[in-house]
């Protein structure tokens, strides 16, 4: 029985690392020859490397690097270089965007919010770098590009959180600070300003996506472990040539629900859901403030919120002097 | 196997004693059904710092002589018997000095003189209660508010605020006015000097509370950014805390600012923001020149009150105890009373007990 005990990889092959296919004229060369660790074998493959860092890859461990240097650094100044309080206080600390009366100014004070602005600025060509790198390395491959569009939607959430949306509303102040509960606090002040976020159709959509994918997430990895044992795991295997495994995997959904994805389809779904809620989101985002500036009215407007009965309450600025 | 099942057995154990408040509990629905809205108290509290002391004796009479022609330099509560004046002195001590005595705010060889700038507050305060009593009704309603209610027997209230200093220039030790773990912001990372913006009763600088829009659709009406939204969070944070409760105990978290979904008690709260402006505006910022240094806050102002200078964690302090009703002086006019006797002693030095406005401005944000 404990053979099939999938919790952790049960065998680790040991050989000489595998080199992969030769690489397009042009590129540069691997970083290492490979080696193998059992421990990550335990979770994971165990060869490590080679590694193809690139130039792209390169600057993004660059500029990524003087992102969270910029980011720590203002938290460890902000408690006068205590590197006690840093560690205290790290959950509350944060790096702020410039104040409102900056506007959308790229010049803007160290201090009073251009430091963000850089690490901003930082993160981001960071992130785009690493964006290309994963769109010549799936090229260079001859993998279709689908992890670097996936990540793209999440750059996107990400972009118009910090800038796209900033932009149109004219105002830094609209941006998301750089720190662990700020961006939470952050997070609800926005949903107060805005009249609810819940009432945002593309924020539902971004929820339904999310959890979508988690659920998506943990059938298609238990029905794949669940065959296991029938070389489910070898998945691209079971496309082309579907065996024992796929059969049985199919049947149980079928006799479970009804219906059941292919071994193909059930991967075009998740990064579908997955893409989904980053690219919604996103959406939602932007809508937010400029073209709708309160989503409760917006919602009933549309039919979308629920009438609960009138407490008969009065706002009390209505009713003249407020102490008789 | 055996090993696991006890490490988990003990996590679990210790899970169960941090994060369970295991007294028995008590939960009230005051909301649609759905909506989220009730409260859960603990039916047994420590209330200890709730215990509301008894009065010094049995109330005496309101007849006979008034304490404005039996003494010297009475200025407010001219208008009460010798004897009931008499009776709230002794009760006041009790509240705010029982320590230190009728020393803390009379000198003992003329109890008329007002050398002492405690006496000073002390009539201002007396000025203030009254008009709390008389003219905010719609927050304390029957129940009013005596030098109890912040005081607690301590000579500063527990609960006070004062004007943050000046942000820091620079980024060396500058947290923004934020991202600090205080009571101020309810130990959130949120602005913790938000009271000094919304509260200090000087309508040239409060804030409006009030952040969203009134229309679907952005106008110039509402350009306030998520960054100025903050502050205001921070203060609702302020109530809840001060108060014990939710947010739902005021707004349907569908939507919080329509009022016709909110409960009445969000009226009440409205009442008493603006009661706190008053008071801060009224009658301890016009202390500013009295108070002693050690008694203002950094930037030289007096220590402000708060929701939670009275609430102190109770939605109705003290339990909604209606101590004040054994104390008829409290409840008369909040005007100075023409002072009488001969010879007046020596007007307070700096705080002219300026005349109060019986109504109250309205402020409509």
């Amino acid at each position: 029985m404990a053979t099939y005990q999938n919790i952790f990889t049960q065998v680790q092959l040991r050989g000489h690392p595998e080199a992969g296919i030769d690489l397009p004229a042009g590129s540069e060369p691997r970083i290492g020859k490979g080696s193998f660790n059992h421990l990550m074998g335990i979770i994971g493959h165990a060869q490590i490397g080679p590694v193809y860092l690139g130039w792209t890859g390169v600057f993004a461990l660059i500029f990524g690097f003087f992102a969270i240097e910029i980011i720590g650094l203002n938290m460890l100044a902000s408690v006068n270089w205590d590197p006690i309080q840093f560690v205290r206080m790290l959950p509350w600390l944060s790096l702020e965007p410039p104040g409102p009366e900056y506007g959308f100014t790229p010049f803007v004070p160290l201090a009073k919010g251009g430091w963000w602005i850089m690490a901003g600025f930082f993160l981001t060509t960071s992130i785009i770098l690493w964006w290309i790198r994963t769109y010549t390395r799936a090229r260079a491959l001859g993998m279709g590009t689908h992890v670097a569009w996936a990540f793209a939607s999440a750059i996107w959430l990400y972009l118009v959180l910090g800038f796209i949306r900033p932009f149109f509303m004219g105002s830094w102040a609209e941006s998301v600070p750089f720190g662990i509960f700020p961006h939470l606090d952050w997070t609800a002040a926005f949903s107060i300003r805005y009249g609810n976020l819940f009432y945002n159709p593309f924020h539902a959509f971004s929820i339904a996506f999310l959890y979508g994918s988690t659920l998506l997430f943990a059938m298609h990895g238990a029905t794949i472990l669940a065959v296991g044992r029938y070389g489910g795991e070898r998945e691209i295997e079971q496309i082309t040539d579907r065996g024992t495994a796929s059969e049985r995997a199919a049947l149980f959904w079928r006799w479970t629900m009804g219906f059941n994805a292919t071994m193909e389809s059930i991967h075009r779904w998740a990064w579908w859901f997955a893409v989904l809620t980053t690219l919604t989101g996103g959406i939602g985002i932007l809508l937010t403030g400029t073209v709708v500036d309160n989503w409760y009215l917006w919602a009933q407007q549309h039919g979308y919120a629920p009438m609960y009965p009138d407490t008969g309450v009065i706002d009390p600025a209505t009713l003249g002097s407020a102490g008789q | 196997m055996r090993r696991t099942i006890a490490i988990a057995a003990l996590a679990s154990a210790a899970l169960t004693l941090t994060g369970c408040e295991l007294s028995p509990k008590q939960s009230v629905q005051y909301g649609h059904r759905g909506t989220g809205m009730d409260q859960v108290t603990l039916k047994k509290v420590a209330m200890a710092k709730d215990d509301v002391p008894a009065p010094p004796y049995d109330s005496p009479s309101t007849e006979g002589p008034r304490a404005g022609a039996a003494y010297q330099n009475v200025q407010v509560l001219g208008d009460v018997s010798e004897e009931q004046f008499t009776y709230t002195m002794a009760a006041i001590t009790a509240w705010v000095a029982p320590e230190q005595g009728c020393n803390y705010c009379h000198n003992p060889e003329n109890m008329a003189s007002d050398e002492k700038y405690t006496k000073v507050a002390a009539r201002k305060m007396l000025q203030m209660t009254r008009n709390i009593n008389s003219n905010w009704t719609k927050h304390v309603a029957t129940t009013g508010v005596t030098c109890w209610t912040c005081h607690r027997g301590n000579a500063i209230p527990a609960n006070y605020w004062a004007l943050p200093e000046a942000g820091k220039n620079g980024i060396i030790g500058n947290l923004h006015g934020q991202n600090q773990p205080l009571p101020a912001s309810a130990y959130s990372s949120l602005p913790n000097a938000s009271l000094a913006l919304y509260l200090t009763g000087d309508p040239k600088t409060d804030r409006s509370i009030r952040v969203v829009s009134d229309t679907l659709h952005p106008t110039k009406a509402n350009e306030l950014s998520v960054k100025e939204t903050e502050p205001q969070y921070a203060l609702m944070n302020h109530i809840s805390t001060s108060l014990g409760v939710n947010c739902t105990f005021c707004h349907n978290a569908q939507a919080f600012k329509p009022w016709n979904i909110s409960t009445p008690k969000r009226a009440t709260a409205w009442y008493g923001l603006r009661m706190v402006r008053d008071i801060n505006g009224k009658y301890i910022s016009g202390l500013k020149d009295v108070f002693p240094a050690h008694r203002k806050g950094p930037m030289g102002d007096p220590f402000k009150v708060s929701c939670a200078t009275c609430h102190q964690g109770k939605n109705k302090p003290m339990g909604g105890y209606k101590m004040a009703k054994d104390y008829p002086a409290l409840w008369g006019q909040p005007m100075a009373q023409p002072v009488s006797g001969p010879a007046a002693a020596p007007a307070a030095p700096a705080a002219p007990a300026a005349p109060m406005a019986a109504a109250v401005t309205t402020a409509t944000h």
